[in-house]
């Protein structure tokens, strides 16, 4: 959208300076076509489950349909308190240290939002999901992305960090398992994440959204290493491990001054998450292990698949270790990866993301989603293939 | 379970060469490992799941339940498996509750159920009595739903 010039000048810096995202004008292009196979879907192509389904219904007949508390209904912040000390290690009073939010997207926003003076730094890494620059500069601070490689599994290590910290630097962002690369980082990586953290007195956000999707070793969450959990607000949500993206449901674990802050944001603008997905995240704690079991069992199947696929025919890329993205390299194409994702989309209409669209780095990958059926992932393969015999 | 058999399970026609992808073993391993259960007897066929109600077939089914009097040797065994090998009876379980056995029970029509219930089954020594049920329309068959098309709501790019 294009406002008339004298509007534009009236709309904030931030928000009037940031491009819109790379994917917004790639999926312009896309719906125009038919009969695509998309490879471009960031969200699980599974059902939320059934058990879940049927008990929002039952939730809004029982008349669940009323502002809740600010933080979220108490019952769904103990079992999130639960939940997290089981899966990921650390421990949160649900009376004070949980926040529930609409998707770990409002919990990011508000995280920085209630950390960041204007001219604080944030450390984060890309490629990267699409809205964090994007989130810090609308919070004010300044975004300084480290740059991850494929030759590091695109790994974060502490000497990228010490190159861009400064005594401004107020914050470092994670996410791992990383959308778009596929990267997860081990305890022993984290640890000295851990330690640069501490030495720089910096607090860590950390999004785990896709900590449960993760294929040859267990997630390690950086607030389960010692004395992290202090300094660190950590955010997660229902979205991947459910495949309830449209319930917008997330959440937020920290120590009491850090949540109270971002309670503040919350209640103001947001008063609170909506009742009926809250109703919906607690039936779903109540049996988290069979719904995710055979999610991930038909997600590493694709993964073990589209890695041979690459493979057969000669497509570097790096191991995809979590979340359900293949973050294959096309620079030896010559083409941008933008170029090559519109040749693909025209040719063999098959929607794959450009990394660029990722972050400056991300330029010279694509981003292959995996959250599709089999059948899908077989005949997108089959027509790359044919695509890249070509070039 | 095996991974492989939730594979065919899923889709018995899966290509072994995908099967071989997915779970990182070679063609070869695959094809050895289903003879194998083949052999075993694990796997004991390969079927189509069809929408019947969409054939028009001239076909009922009944479910039946069956009281009946265990033997002394062999229990209920002997008595299910002489009733289990008449081709009317697609089904055959050992139930716990107020009757003994289930059948799922296909015939032309139901005077021909009704035929083999009363003529056969019901004559069968060591059958104390039977309660037979007719299929009005299938909903689910084999976990695939019947009824409704699958639709993906999804958008085709998000980030």
């Amino acid at each position: 959208m294009n406002a008339s010039p004298s509007l534009r000048n009236r709309l904030n810096a931030a928000v009037r300076d940031i491009p819109p995202s790379g994917i917004r004008d790639f999926f312009d292009i896309v719906t125009t076509m038919k009969d695509v196979i998309s490879l471009g879907i960031g969200e699980p192509d599974f059902d939320t489950p059934w058990h879940v389904r049927e008990s929002t219904v039952f939730a809004l007949e029982r008349g669940a349909t009323h502002y809740t508390s600010n933080l979220g209904y108490p019952e769904l912040r103990r079992a999130l308190a639960g939940y997290v000390r089981k899966v990921f290690g650390a421990n949160y009073d649900p009376q004070t240290e949980v926040l529930v939010t609409v998707g770990v997207s409002e919990a990011l926003d508000l995280a920085l939002r209630a950390l960041l003076n204007p001219g604080d730094e944030v450390l984060y890494h890309e490629p990267c999901y699409v809205s964090y620059r994007a989130t810090i500069l609308f919070a004010h601070g300044v975004p300084v992305a480290v740059e991850t490689r494929p030759e590091n599994g695109f790994r974060v290590t502490r000497q990228m960090l010490e190159a861009k910290v400064t005594p401004r630097t107020k914050a470092l962002m994670l996410n791992f398992p990383n959308n778009p690369t596929g990267a997860v980082m081990g305890r022993a990586d984290l640890v000295d994440i851990a330690a640069f953290a501490r030495q720089h007195d910096l607090i860590v956000i950390t999004d785990e959204i896709y900590g449960e999707l993760t294929y040859d070793t267990p997630h390690t969450s950086l607030v389960s290493l010692p004395g992290l959990r202090e300094r660190t607000i950590f955010l997660h949500g229902f979205s991947k491990a459910w495949a309830m993206t449209g319930f917008r449901l997330g959440y937020a674990c920290a120590p009491a001054e850090l949540i109270e802050a971002m309670m503040r944001i919350h209640q103001y603008t947001m008063l609170c998450a909506s009742s009926l997905s809250q109703k919906a995240a607690i039936e779903a704690l109540a049996r988290p292990a069979s719904d995710i079991g055979d999610m991930v069992q038909e997600y590493r199947r694709r993964r073990n698949f589209i890695a041979a696929a690459f493979a057969d025919m000669g497509l570097d890329c790096h191991r995809p270790l979590g979340a359900f993205y293949a973050f294959p390299s096309i620079a030896r194409f010559g083409l941008s990866s933008r170029d090559f994702a519109l040749q693909l989309l025209n040719q063999e209409k098959v929607a794959v993301v450009p990394g660029s669209a990722f972050g400056a780095c991300g330029e010279g990958f694509l981003r292959c989603a995996y959250a599709t059926s089999m059948a899908n992932v077989r005949e997108a393969m089959a027509r790359l293939k044919r695509f890249v015999s070509r070039r | 379970m095996d991974e492989l058999l939730k594979i065919l399970q899923a889709n018995a026609l899966e290509p072994r060469e995908n099967i071989a992808r997915m779970l990182e073993l070679s063609v070869d391993e695959v094809n050895q490992r289903v003879a194998d259960y083949e052999m075993r007897r694990v796997i004991r066929g390969y079927q189509a799941i069809l929408d019947e109600d969409q054939l028009g077939l001239d076909k009922v089914t009944a479910v039946i339940e069956v009281k009946v009097t265990p033997q002394r040797e062999g229990g209920f065994d002997t008595i299910a498996g002489r009733i289990s090998r008449f081709p009317e009876v697609r089904s055959a379980y050992l139930m716990s509750g107020t009757y003994d056995l289930l059948l799922f029970v296909e015939g032309k029509n139901l005077r021909e159920v009704a035929g083999f219930v009363s003529e056969r089954l019901a004559a069968l020594e060591g059958v104390l009595s039977t309660s037979t049920h007719f299929m009005l329309k299938t909903y689910k068959r084999f976990g695939v739903l019947m009824c409704q098309e699958h639709s993906d709501e999804r958008l085709t790019i998000t980030p």
